[in-house]
């Protein structure tokens, strides 16, 4: 659990990261608790999504889907329970992003500050399109698919998830 | 068991986890779906929908699978009920012609009423046609009313659409008719618009002949052809037929009339129980002098008789 190892696919070699033991879970509390903290005194920190940014650096790191899968379904579950919304709506959402994340974190380097960046918008956007779909198709609540706001916030968390993965970097056993 | 490769574990376990979220999210919800308002559980409008399309394929099926049975191979009972329907069909149209028949007859009675109401001076009786000639050559009916009704020989008969024919015979209880048709007929005639006099006479065909109009006079078809009352049988003006060829003779026109009433098509007819001249009342005229001619009413036409039949035109002999 404290090492760090090799995955080796194909002729690549990506680095598997390993993490100090409740790292990942105070992360994830820290995470969770801020998203529904910042917004009661910075009305524009609504904008950001930190449990999906933690979602992804781990999904991103731990390049396992199972284990990035799980983590999403915890995150995103836990997301709800402090939310208006019913469970299972960011639940799923960060289920399959988690998924995605550690599938595609088995293939490719994500250490580069700009692979990290379009990863990140990337996947927000697609976070972003599952929950309006599980809100249209499961909910029956019509929501718009693309508006300017998701742009915008696409770009503001992208930015932050650089600044965030390096400080998560530092939580690395290595 | 089969163990499963770890990529594909991680899918059947991403798909797990999300049903489970599904069915979360669906235990939680509760949508409008009610008529009256009340509110269901998601999950059981996903059930709904998701069950209906197989029950609707379903019942869909049944259907035409009973359908099928019904109309291919179920039929042992659909014969004998078609035969039933079938011979019930018959006797219905049967019966439907008889009640045709009956109205028709019961028309044309009304229609000899009225004439012989509006013409109450004038002696008639209503006959009925219950025999015709029994050789090819000659152009005959038998009437149901003879002497005992009055009727005499040379006394005319006439429907409402037009002259008939004469008594030639006549008997205790029936009559014999010479018809317009017939070779040895005749009637004094004229053309209602020029008032050329001339006897129309039978040739055994449909058609009568108009014989005795000079090439110089004017004749064209179409124009009706009236009683003249010169022959001392028929009232003047009344209905005779219509020209319906005109070609130059030697010495006079052939001029072919078809007849106004129907000969071939007698049921029911008026025979005028006099030999004297007669002539119409003025309110029940030979209809058609004023169509005829409006500019001089005096000349009539060969129109139906009013107040004998005004609903339906005279048939016309082909």
């Amino acid at each position: 659990m404290n090492d760090t190892f090799d995955l080796r696919i194909g002729e690549s070699h990506i680095e598997v990261h390993k993490f100090y033991g409740g790292t990942i879970l105070l992360t994830v509390i820290i995470a969770v608790i801020a998203q529904s903290f910042f917004p009661v005194y910075i009305s524009k920190a609504g904008i950001l999504d930190l449990p999906l940014l933690i979602t992804i650096y781990f999904g991103l790191s731990r390049r396992n889907p199972s284990t990035g899968l799980l983590l999403g379904t915890f995150i995103g579950l836990l997301q709800d329970s402090l939310s208006k919304t019913p469970l299972g709506l960011f639940g799923i959402a960060k289920t399959i992003i988690g998924y995605l994340a550690s599938s595609i974190g088995a293939r490719l380097d994500t250490e580069h500050p700009a692979a990290r960046f379009a990863l990140t918008a990337a996947f927000f956007v697609v976070h972003q399109a599952i929950v309006v779909l599980v809100q249209k198709l499961l909910l029956a609540q019509s929501q718009p698919l693309f508006t300017m706001k998701l742009l915008v916030a696409t770009l503001v968390n992208s930015i932050l998830a650089v600044f965030l993965y390096f400080l998560l970097d530092r939580l690395r056993k290595s | 068991m089969v163990a499963l490769p770890s990529r594909h574990r991680s899918l059947f376990l991403l798909g797990g986890v999300v049903l489970l979220q599904v069915l979360l999210l669906a235990i939680q919800i509760k949508t409008v779906e009610s008529a009256d308002g009340s509110k269901s559980r998601l999950i059981r409008v996903w059930s709904v929908s998701a069950v209906s399309p197989f029950e609707r394929s379903g019942a869909w099926g049944i259907g035409r699978v009973r359908d099928a049975w019904r109309h291919y191979f179920a039929l042992s009972d659909t014969a004998r009920e078609n035969e039933s329907l079938r011979r019930e069909n018959g006797q219905l149209k049967l019966e439907v012609m008889q009640l045709q028949g009956k109205s028709a007859e019961a028309d044309r009675l009304a229609a000899l009423l009225n004439f012989k109401q509006k013409q109450a001076k004038v002696p008639m009786v209503v006959a009925r046609v219950i025999g015709s000639n029994a050789d090819a050559n000659s152009a005959v009916i038998y009437l149901d009313q003879g002497q005992h009704e009055g009727i005499k020989k040379n006394m005319g008969v006439i429907t409402p659409e037009g002259v008939v024919g004469k008594v030639i015979e006549s008997y205790r209880d029936t009559c014999q008719v010479l018809l317009l048709t017939d070779r040895d007929s005749g009637v004094g005639a004229m053309i209602a618009n020029s008032r050329i006099q001339s006897p129309v006479g039978g040739m055994g065909e449909p058609l009568l002949n108009m014989k005795y109009v000079g090439n110089d006079d004017e004749v064209k078809v179409g124009d009706r052809v009236v009683t003249s009352g010169m022959d001392r049988i028929f009232p003047k003006d009344l209905p005779v037929g219509v020209v319906s060829d005109v070609k130059p003779g030697n010495s006079f026109k052939q001029i072919r009339v078809r007849p106004s009433a129907s000969l071939e098509k007698l049921e029911e007819v008026i025979v005028l129980l006099t030999t004297d001249p007669l002539s119409l009342k003025p309110d029940a005229p030979i209809a058609g002098n004023a169509a005829a001619s409006p500019a001089s009413p005096s000349q009539p036409a060969a129109q139906p008789i009013s107040g004998l039949t005004n609903s339906k035109p005279a048939e016309k002999h082909p």
